[in-house]
């Protein structure tokens, strides 16, 4: 709930009332009452009826006078305090409207914004049960794996990297190991640290970026294929095996 | 008189508990722990008022501000990946920590550890098994992060620092799940850090040197473990925690999550 302070509440009553007791004039003695010079009102009105007359600087000030007479005049119709017509009875007129963004830059424009209590944080600790959930009950029922000693006499066939880096395993098999273990994975990192500089397109919509977002698919697929081969399609001697056939020789 | 007496009504039990419940809220400790305006001095009814209180007053406010993005609390723009990768690193840390209580890291004593830690400690199965499938699922989380923020160009200006931050996050995160795959000492452990380390080794000029300091020797062993040991539990996480902190900074600083699209 907003609370509104006292002084305004007040001054919002007073006013109302104030309304209440002096009722307003009414529209047809508008144009009389409008609080505009008698003598600009007689321009505006001859100005208004000579059509001939060239639509030179008193012609336009005093179409805006009549403007604001009408306002002032549809004001208390609807009942309320005059709108043109300030505490001290100055009445103002309106010379131009200047919309924002025409003369000022407006670099701050609204957004649309909820409470981060507890539209975020609802969302997250929801989340983030589902996750404990997920990785309580995954844990009871599949055990991490302990095989029997290190022993460094006794290489397993086959010896497996983490299956993060198995894409860089399976890349040996086709290059020199400082290709496949270090130009290419640091020519990827340095790629990817770099691509905010290297892509020049402002634009982060996806119909604007169908470059850059079929070639990083191309690359996570690269890695993903990579990967996926080395977990689950090598066997001893690193040779190419079908899981189905030979088995899984895999160890997460 | 005695009647005046007899007319004074007898206080309930709910009168007695809410004089307790005032006299603990209004007294100095509680006030000294919760800041003025904290939902657990005041109370706590629905209003955008207090929907901002409860950010402001807490120490939430460290990562959250006050309002966010309407589109940024969509699931289906993030689907919780930053935030998951976050609490899973907390997830591992808690569990982690368990598992320290339990651990040697020196050649004799850390595979026996293990298998204790394993048949005779309460828990400790689960801990572990908890602590090894949260580690993949953060190295699954962060890379699904970092493809997610890819796709929506969510690394463009004003953020590209950002993600040069999130990759960072990513090879530590790497690192971290690395140096905690040998701890256990079991013949995976020895042979995939082997297999990862050589190619290390390759890289030209100071390749063999980098690989020389980080197994403590030309081959795996004690020194090995017990580096990689303090690695894991100290030296990494310490500099991954300062780099989260300056990735999340930036995400507030940068204007809140990208998009919408």
């Amino acid at each position: 709930m907003t609370e509104i302070p006292e002084h305004l509440l007040k001054r919002a009553a007073a006013a109302r009332d104030k309304a209440k007791v002096e009722p307003a004039p009414a529209a047809e003695e508008a144009p009389g009452d409008s609080r505009i010079p008698a003598h600009l009102l007689q321009r505006s009105k001859a100005a208004k009826t000579s059509k001939d007359a060239p639509a030179a600087e008193p012609a336009g000030a005093v179409a805006v006078a009549d403007k604001v007479g009408a306002v002032v005049a549809a004001g208390p119709a609807e009942g309320g305090v005059p709108i043109g017509a300030g505490p001290g009875g100055h009445t103002q007129r309106l010379l131009t409207v200047v919309k924002s963004g025409t003369i000022q830059d407006v670099k701050a424009v609204p957004v649309d914004k909820v409470h981060t209590w507890p539209h975020l944080l609802a969302a997250e600790f929801v989340a983030a049960l589902a996750c404990t959930a997920l990785t309580f009950v995954f844990s009871i029922f599949v055990h991490a794996p302990l095989l029997e000693l290190a022993n460094t006499n006794q290489t397993p066939n086959p010896s497996k990297a983490p299956w993060y880096f198995l894409g860089l395993q399976e890349m040996l098999t086709m290059f020199h190991p400082m290709v496949a273990g270090v130009t290419l994975p640091g020519v990827g990192m340095i790629a990817l640290i770099l691509a905010p500089y290297l892509d020049r397109n402002p634009s982060n919509k996806p119909e604007d970026r169908k470059f850059a977002t079929s070639i990083h698919t191309v690359h996570l697929m690269f890695w993903a294929v990579l990967v996926i081969i080395g977990s689950f399609f090598r066997g001893p001697g690193f040779n190419f095996v079908l899981p189905w056939v030979d088995g899984l020789f895999f160890e997460l | 008189m005695s009647k005046i007496i007899d007319d004074k009504p007898k206080p309930t039990i709910g009168d007695r508990a809410k004089d307790a419940v005032d006299g603990v809220q209004g007294s100095q400790a509680w006030s000294s722990v919760f800041r003025p305006g904290s939902i657990f001095r005041k109370g706590y009814t629905d209003s955008p008022r207090n929907r901002s209180y409860v950010i402001m007053n807490s120490v939430l406010y460290h990562l959250h501000p006050v309002k966010v993005k309407r589109h940024a609390v969509k699931v289906s723009y993030t689907l919780c990946l930053g935030g998951l990768s976050f609490f899973l690193f907390i997830l591992l840390t808690v569990t982690g920590i368990f598992l320290m209580f339990f651990y040697r890291p020196e050649t004799t004593a850390a595979w026996n550890d293990i298998n204790n830690l394993q048949t005779s400690v309460t828990f400790g199965l689960l801990v572990r098994n908890m602590h090894r499938w949260g580690a993949h699922l953060m190295v699954l989380a962060v890379f699904l992060h970092m493809a997610r923020v890819f796709y929506h160009g969510a690394y463009k200006p004003p953020r590209e620092f950002n993600w040069v931050i999130g990759v960072i996050l990513l090879m530590l995160t790497l690192l971290l799940s690395f140096t905690g795959y040998l701890l256990p000492w079991d013949q995976l452990a020895l042979w995939a850090v082997t297999v990862g380390t050589n190619m290390m080794g390759y890289t030209p000029v100071f390749g063999q040197e980098v690989r020389f300091v980080l197994l403590g020797g030309a081959e795996i062993g004690a020194e090995t473990l017990l580096r990689w040991y303090v690695l894991h539990v100290l030296f990494l996480p310490f500099v991954i925690v300062i780099f989260m902190a300056i990735h999340f900074w930036r995400v507030r600083k940068d204007g809140g999550i990208s998009g919408p699209l």
